[in-house]
């Protein structure tokens, strides 16, 4: 009960943690058909602000400022780069979100170093919410939670109920018809990149002290990201905040059950010595599998549902 | 599948030359390098050139020639790799009577199958499915690299000893330099092979399916099936160079298979230039040496293979290659000499302002790392105090003033450039 309630709540952390950069990458692509490999490397670079900023000005400020400094820097980069790639064609597009990825990564080495920063939740938030089964909840997870949900509402509003929304979802399906009606279309890309990198980045602030503020957390929660969209189906807000919350439980889960194939083939009354050639495979345990886990539930979705949980398009 | 290419085949030079002179020439340079380069460093250098060669090369047949973006290329050179270290511990431990040289070409095979396992599923489609289909994969494999360890041997991996085998023509491959030259011949004969590949239907089908799938169907080809010959073609020669890594290391560990690898080939066959048979071979020669050599002079060597990668993306799609083929035309008007002059004028103040900026990066990276006390960074082989205002105010200068004789001079370069290559009128009266 105690495991199954913890591992509830760690996967709603990890899993709103994943869709708060999701959201972002999977609106990025149904607007541009670019899959934006630098994504995660905005979550770091939110990280990195963050904690720069909260030298100065504590950890609220770089909670505000460093997001928006993302915001401006993916917007930049929209602009001045991923545009003009854009005549290369779509391949070099998607090798260019790599390069970036590759240069952020590199980048953040040159200015902050390799070792990882001494990032921390802030001391109002540094106590243990309640205490079940003897374990406790940190207070700071619980303010993780409630930012993502704040965040996650605050965009269906502003996608569905506001002007600029509808706007947005215009340009996503008739990108022509909505120039042709007068809008800037080039600038509700560049508005969408720049606010779905902010999005990446204030995931960054807030994942920063928890899970490590160190040059390669964005090579770690990337390739999940991308797992994350394409199973929730690319361009689908709903199906990317089911298949988050399914990957960060399905994470959390797999760690904390500690069942393997020997327990299995013992109910079977099934059992190999030692000694076999194939003995990694008789005692394969689930926290064993647990990072392959998203990887094997891609491939499976790509080869068997293409259009994801919840999107309407193949990819 | 919109890269932006002109012709994949090495055609022009090859008329130029005849049709086997470039072959015969590349054969050449690789007997005589090691009498030029014969440090034992340089020809552990060539060793890696070598393999990575073999790497990248196999790496373009899906990317330049078929038009599809891998993120998990790693995993077949890996798997070859690792197969051919245990064969190596067969041939030591229970006397299989393998000679070394058969060792790339099982890699190779062991390669070719995972490639017809993988690509029956993974060739269905192009584009951005089968690229996260390959990232799928590539981290699969990455991560079961360390479940598995029978195979992948865990967080140490896999090593062996190729001495162990039957001699071949009387060695026993104890010397680096008798590696190399069996590194040589399987380089050779793997490009001989890659790129008569690409002159087969299949190899010119995949270009046909990269450029307009639809129309190679209305053709009578199915798109799948020519994609899914490419990606097992690929994989086998990927695992060939795993084995010839496993012939030069002796170890394979979790990195030789995850997605550092996977982006590295891809760093050097884009670099190089993935329109040209020959691009990806420039890449690999570029890109081990400044992982070599460039590594050993600073620390910041990644964040400029970064940069190089980023620039050559965005403006010179075409690779380096691309770069230099741009001249042919040029050249076989006889007018490249014309843009010998314009070259020089803005090359040299460009070479000046990328000496200082580096000077400039350089002396950041060391002012935000260095020990206290230690002010002296070595820029270019001299001391820099880098708490010395005057030292970045030069650093700065030269950096402004070389860009902005660069920016001033582009004009010229790019008058002499069109004027070159300018066949209507003018030309004709030549």
């Amino acid at each position: 009960m105690e495991l199954v309630i913890f591992s509830l709540l760690n996967g709603l952390v990890t899993g709103l943690l994943l869709f708060m950069l999701s959201s972002g990458l999977t609106l990025i692509f149904s607007m541009m058909g670019v899959l934006n490999f630098a994504h995660a490397s905005f979550y770091m670079l939110g990280a990195y602000f963050a904690y720069t900023i909260s030298g100065y000005m504590g950890f609220w400020g770089g909670l505000i400022f460093a997001p928006l400094l993302v915001g401006v820097v993916g917007a930049l980069i929209q602009r001045y780069g991923l545009r003009y790639v854009h005549r290369w064609g779509h391949v070099a597009e998607l090798v260019f979100t790599f390069g970036l990825a590759f240069l952020i990564e590199e980048v953040v080495q040159f200015f902050w170093g390799k070792a990882t920063k001494d990032y921390h939740e802030p001391e109002l938030l540094d106590f243990p919410l309640f205490t079940l089964f003897g374990q406790s909840f940190p207070a700071y997870k619980a303010f993780m939670i409630l930012i993502s949900i704040g965040i996650f509402i605050a965009l269906l509003a502003m996608l569905t109920r506001t002007r600029v929304g509808l706007i947005i979802q215009a340009a996503i399906t008739h990108p022509n018809t909505v120039a042709n009606l007068g809008h800037n279309v080039p600038l509700v890309f560049m508005g969408v990149f720049g606010v779905g990198s902010a999005l990446a980045g204030l995931a960054g602030v807030i994942a920063g002290p928890a899970l490590g503020t160190f040059p390669g957390m964005a090579f770690v929660l990337g390739s999940i990201v991308f797992v994350v969209i394409v199973v929730g189906g690319l361009g689908s807000l709903a199906g990317a905040f089911v298949a988050s919350l399914l990957i960060g439980w399905l994470q959390t889960f797999a760690i904390s059950l500690d069942y393997s194939m020997t327990d299995l083939l013992n109910l079977l009354g099934i059992s190999f010595d030692d000694e076999h050639v194939l003995r990694d495979l008789w005692t394969l345990s689930l926290p064993q599998v647990a990072p392959i886990l998203p990887y094997l539930l891609l491939i499976l979705i790509l080869i068997f549902r293409p259009t994801g949980l919840m999107g309407k398009r193949e990819t | 599948m919109g890269i932006s290419s002109k012709d994949s085949g090495p055609g022009g030079i090859r008329s130029a030359l005849g049709p086997f002179g470039l072959w015969i020439a590349a054969a050449l340079v690789l007997a005589v390098m090691p009498t030029i380069f014969s440090s034992p460093v340089s020809v552990t250098i060539m060793n890696q050139m070598g393999i990575s060669i073999v790497f990248a090369l196999s790496y373009n047949m899906l990317l330049g020639q078929g038009g599809m973006l891998s993120f998990g290329h790693a995993v077949y050179f890996g798997l070859g790799g690792f197969l051919s270290v245990h064969v190596m511990n067969y041939v030591e431990y229970d006397g299989w009577p393998i000679p070394l040289p058969i060792l790339p070409f099982i890699g190779g095979l062991f390669g070719l199958v995972f490639a017809i396992i993988i690509g029956s599923f993974s060739t269905r489609r192009a584009g951005t499915v089968f690229a996260m289909i390959s990232l799928g994969v590539g981290e699969l494999i990455a991560a079961c690299s360390i479940i598995f360890v029978v195979f992948f041997g865990g967080e140490e991996g896999v090593s062996g000893d190729r001495t162990m085998g039957p001699p071949v023509f009387g060695t026993e491959f104890l010397k680096e330099i008798e590696v190399y030259y069996l590194t040589a011949v399987i380089v050779f004969v793997a490009a001989a092979l890659m790129y008569l590949f690409s002159l087969t239907p299949a190899g010119r089908m995949a270009n046909a399916v990269r450029d307009n799938p639809e129309r190679a169907e209305f053709v009578g080809y199915s798109q799948r099936q020519v994609r899914f010959i490419s990606f097992c073609a690929s994989g086998f020669f990927a695992g060939i160079a795993g084995g010839l890594f496993a012939i030069n290391y002796e170890i394979l560990t979790e990195e030789n298979l995850n997605l550092v690898t996977s982006g590295w080939v891809l760093l050097m066959a884009y670099i190089g230039g993935i329109g040209f048979f020959i691009g990806p071979i420039i890449g690999a020669i570029l890109l081990t040496l400044l992982q070599t050599v460039l590594s050993n002079h600073t620390e910041l060597w990644l964040l400029y293979v970064g940069l190089l990668f980023v620039l050559t993306v965005m403006f010179v799609p075409s690779g380096l290659t691309g770069l230099i083929m741009m001249h042919e035309p040029a050249l076989r008007t006889g007018r490249l000499p014309n843009l010998a002059r314009p070259y020089l004028v803005a090359g040299i103040p460009l070479l000046v302002a990328l000496a200082g900026g580096v000077a400039v990066l350089e002396m950041l990276h060391h002012f935000n790392n260095a020990p206290v006390g230690d002010t002296v960074a070595h820029v270019f082989g001299m001391a820099v105090d880098t708490h010395n205002p005057a030292n970045w105010a030069v650093a700065i200068a030269v950096t402004v003033f070389g860009a902005y004789a660069t920016v001033r001079a582009t004009p010229q370069v790019r008058e002499a450039w069109s004027e070159a290559n300018d066949f209507s009128g003018k030309a004709e009266d030549r």
